[in-house]
């Protein structure tokens, strides 16, 4: 019984799968660039909402 | 907030941009241990409970703005209040789709039967009923007044429904049920240097909609005065 379970406890590390081949091959930073740009976009776009209602503020006080 | 502006924009929207890259570059890079069930997707740790992070901090403000209306009866709190609760269904949405993306891949259905899942959804009915409410009265302070009453309520609700029940039962979501996810064995040290940032990253951004939603408001009414 024992030598059945020794196998599973030595390989107990790399039991549960992950990206692993990804980070190997720099596949994830594809994800992170792919990512990163969609944020700059958007965040691009409401900074530019925001300083444009900065511009009508301004002139509705003067 | 402070008037000090660096290119026009306050020091928080700043720190709101740096700290939403830090999540999304760091999120995938970062170590994540290595659990059954959840694989990779732990790190929807940074992208869809900081949703719900959000929308909860977004309700919170809008009870608190609906309070100092009450207290004050100065509209612009009640703007607040209100844009507040719309942001917060905003993120809530989100967090609802994100969910039900995730759900499928791990469960195998885009929705299950469980408390966390109903509960978020009648969270999301309830405040789809306070907005629905203001748009049913005409007069700004009746709708105030009404509007911040029940956002008490519907944040006691939220609470209830989010936090409290899912505790109570048997649930599939991860961190309830016995289920890996939330507590503190799994989520590692490791893990927090990104979700500390990512919370209060995405949090700024909620504020920073709703700030923008505000303005946008009090000019509309400064140039087509009701």
């Amino acid at each position: 019984m024992i030598t059945c379970l020794l196998p599973n406890l030595l390989w107990a590390q790399s039991d549960v799968e992950m990206a692993d081949t990804m980070r190997a091959n720099g596949k994830i930073y594809v994800v992170i660039i792919v990512l990163s740009v969609v944020l700059a976009g958007l965040l691009f776009f409401l900074i530019n909402i925001d300083l444009r209602l900065r511009r009508l503020e301004k002139k509705q006080d003067n | 907030m402070t008037e000090k502006r660096i290119f026009g924009l306050q020091w928080w929207k700043w720190l709101c941009v740096l700290l939403l890259f830090y999540t999304v570059i760091n999120g995938f890079l970062i170590e994540a241990p290595r659990l059954p069930i959840l694989h990779e997707t732990i790190r929807n740790l940074f992208f869809h409970v900081t949703m719900w992070f959000s929308m909860m901090a977004m309700m919170a403000a809008s009870v608190f703005y609906g309070i100092r209306y009450l207290q004050t009866n100065d509209l612009s709190h009640d703007y607040k209040s209100e844009q507040s609760a719309v942001t917060g269904m905003f993120f809530g949405i989100l967090g609802l789709i994100t969910g039900s993306i995730w759900a499928k891949y791990t469960w195998g259905a885009w929705w299950v039967n469980d408390a966390k899942l109903n509960g978020s959804a009648a969270t999301m009915l309830v405040y789809s009923a306070y907005i629905i409410l203001r748009g049913s009265m005409d007069d700004e302070h009746k709708k105030a007044r009404l509007a911040a009453v029940y956002g008490i309520f519907a944040f006691t609700l939220m609470l209830v429904f989010i936090m409290v029940l899912p505790r109570l039962t048997d649930s599939l979501h991860p961190g309830n049920g016995g289920n890996p996810g939330f507590n503190n064995y799994d989520l590692d040290n490791n893990l927090r240097k990104v979700f500390y940032p990512a919370v209060i990253g995405w949090i700024l951004l909620a504020v920073w909609i709703t700030e923008v939603r505000v303005r946008i408001k009090k000019l509309k009414n400064a140039f087509f005065p009701y």
